[in-house]
């Protein structure tokens, strides 16, 4: 088990540079969840931890150890890819035994290994078949069972449950966060998916257009996005934002003439000079019915029952807005619903800062 | 077949009708085939016009008199000329495919996985080679072979077959490479390949099937070869067997009973070794199309 370092990493392919100074730091036998949208350069981030891509510039540490020039074989590592990248000529079993006898471990312990991980991960009846003749979750299974058997000291992940249908992401979801709490080893993780990377994660790295945006464990990621970026991209629904707010005396002007109060302004420190526009955010969940004394009232346009809650579509002074609320809650379409805000977010409408000091 | 095709009930009639079809198309690909046969074993020396392709006055003397010739050299015990001539075909093509697919495999695997300068070009000019018909180069390729004392070998022929059997491995196989995940490589190298281990343990089993196809491609069309072989072959037991076959048919006579025995016997070689590649060949030849 080992720490991972990144520091300064920057890729470029050709004119087109993916990374522009990125930092990680895992601490040893964490879980590192890389986070963002397609094209934000965790894929990439990965290839390089893994020596897979060499970096354009920047430096690369396992623990105390130099890996940035090394190639995959020296790093001590296992990855499991999207596609799985079964070797499709070779029975589960030696899909599992690859690595071992590649590094010509006696046959013994390779023998034993592969019980022991096919016992763990109930691949039992599964090792004389060849990938082909496998369902897409026992060949996770095997992907999966092909990177522990290696005991490596680091786990890569590259987005590895996107293939399976829903049931099964969630189930897979909760054993590889298991196995990972059992076995200890340091995992780097890639996803676009934010439920994964919330539940994973110890540390989430949301990553924007090759920089880091936010790193965080996943409740302070959640609860205090520090761009707008982030606030949107975590959270689903996603986060509502209004623009274009302008501040006055302890409140906020809202359209169609509205008036918020903030509670706690001191959060804000002396950014919030009366006459500044700025942009507020307000999650779909973070509303609450409150007929007595609400913060602000809106037009009910549509209702969608979700089960346990109901997704409404609203407009606030001719904008839209989601609200998410409790489905006993009994709310119409074209009830004016006065809601109250349990949290707000508020950014700088150029930067996309957050302005919470 | 998807679940909804295996449940519906086919016809009668529409059974009748694909049958038909099927027969009528069998019989079209068969039927100059089956002539052959029929002259092969036929006991008369001209062939007669007629519907049927059946032997008359069935014998064996054709396919005796082909495969039984001998070569006769004064002071010399007599030689099986036929057998050496088939030898000579199986020996040169062979060694054509062996020498096709070792030259392709690595080439085509650059040119399917990295960037280098040239390749684009390169790429260009192997295609530039397959546009030329193979006679075009035949009086080169005499000038060259002659300069190098190889004229009238089967070396020699094997490097002219050489020239146009690389160029078309190359693209069948690049192409092979292609469709294999990169994934596949990348993870055996993060298992502790190295990338030529890689490469050998697992590119090249993935890629089997097509390797086998293009072995057997290049197998065919030395074996088939007539013009090269016509041109740099000089002495009859160093013929292969199209050039043998063509001299049954001369600008004066045509002796169209060995001709169609010698093609029957001539054919086996390659039946045997399509029934073998049978499995690799549906394989390749489908692979890229089904998605695992």
């Amino acid at each position: 088990m080992v720490a991972v370092t990144a520091r300064a990493i920057v890729k470029r392919f050709g004119a087109t540079e993916v990374l522009r100074g990125v930092d990680v730091h895992v601490p040893d036998g964490g879980f590192a969840v890389l986070v963002g949208p397609s094209g934000c350069g965790k894929s990439t981030l990965l290839r390089l931890l893994a020596g897979l891509e060499d970096v354009t510039a920047g430096e690369i540490r396992f623990g105390e150890r130099d890996v940035t020039r090394l190639a995959p074989r020296d790093r001590d590592i296992a990855m499991v890819f999207q596609s799985y990248a079964l070797y499709p000529h070779l029975t589960v079993r030696d899909n599992l035994a690859f690595g071992l006898n590649l590094r010509k471990t006696d046959l013994a312990t390779i023998a034993s290994r592969v019980a022991e991980v096919s016992a763990m991960l109930g691949l039992d009846l599964l090792l004389d078949r060849l990938p082909r003749a496998l369902s897409g979750g026992q060949r996770q299974r095997v992907a999966m069972g092909r990177a522990i058997v290696r005991r490596p000291q680091l786990f890569l992940f590259d987005e590895p449950l996107s293939n399976l249908d829903a049931a099964l992401r969630a189930q897979v979801r909760v054993e590889i966060r298991k196995l990972h709490d059992q076995l200890g080893a340091t995992s780097v993780y890639v996803t676009h998916d934010q439920v994964e990377a919330m539940t994973l994660a110890d540390r989430i790295f949301v990553l924007n257009r090759g920089v880091v945006e936010q790193v965080g464990p996943p409740r302070d990621v959640y609860d205090h996005p520090r761009t707008r970026f982030v606030a949107g991209f975590l959270g689903s629904p996603a986060m509502n934002f209004l623009d274009g707010v302008q501040v006055d005396a302890g409140g906020l002007a809202l359209p169609g003439g509205q008036r918020l109060a903030i509670r706690d302004p001191e959060r804000f420190g002396d950014r919030l000079q009366p006459g500044r526009t700025v942009s507020l955010g307000v999650r779909p969940h973070d509303f609450v019915v409150r007929p007595d004394a609400p913060d602000l009232t809106v037009e009910v346009e549509l209702v969608e029952l979700l089960g346990p809650e109901l997704q409404i579509h609203a407009r606030l002074g001719g904008r839209p807005l989601a609200v998410c609320l409790d489905s006993q809650s009994g709310v119409a379409r074209g009830d004016r619903l006065p809601l109250a805000v349990r949290a707000l977010h508020l950014f700088d409408p150029e930067t996309g800062q957050s302005l919470r000091v | 077949m998807s679940p909804a095709d295996q449940g519906r009930k086919v016809s009668l009639a529409e059974s009748i009708g694909a049958h038909l079809l099927l027969v009528v198309a069998v019989a079209f690909a068969l039927y100059p085939l089956l002539w052959v046969v029929s002259l092969a074993f036929s006991g008369a020396v001209e062939p007669t016009p007629r519907v049927l392709p059946v032997p008359i006055e069935p014998t064996l003397e054709h396919l005796r008199g082909v495969a039984f010739s001998t070569l006769q050299v004064p002071g010399e015990p007599d030689r099986w000329l036929f057998g050496l001539q088939l030898a000579n075909s199986i020996v040169i093509s062979l060694a054509t495919a062996l020498v096709g697919v070792v030259i392709a495999v690595p080439t085509a695997y650059a040119l399917a996985r990295f960037e280098f300068v040239g390749k684009n070009g390169g790429m260009r000019a192997l295609l530039a080679t397959q546009m030329f018909p193979a006679v075009a180069s035949a009086i080169p390729l005499y000038i060259i072979l002659d300069g190098l004392g190889l004229l009238g070998t089967r070396s020699g022929l094997v490097l002219c077959y050489a020239t146009t059997a690389v160029p078309f491995a190359i693209f069948q196989l690049r192409g092979a490479f292609e469709t294999i995940p990169r994934d596949l490589e990348e993870a055996a190298m993060v298992d502790g390949a190295t990338r030529f281990e890689a490469f050998r343990k697992v590119v090249l089993p993935a890629a089997r099937p097509a390797i086998a196809v293009t072995a057997l491609f290049a197998f065919m069309s030395a074996y088939n070869e007539f013009v090269l072989a016509h041109t740099m072959l000089g002495r009859e037991e160093m013929y292969t067997v199209p050039v043998v076959l063509q001299r049954y048919i001369s600008e004066f006579s045509a002796d169209w009973p060995k001709f169609a025995a010698g093609s029957l016997i001539v054919s086996i070689p390659v039946m045997i070794l399509f029934y073998i590649a049978q499995r690799h060949l549906i394989a390749g030849l489908t692979a890229g199309g089904v998605k695992g």
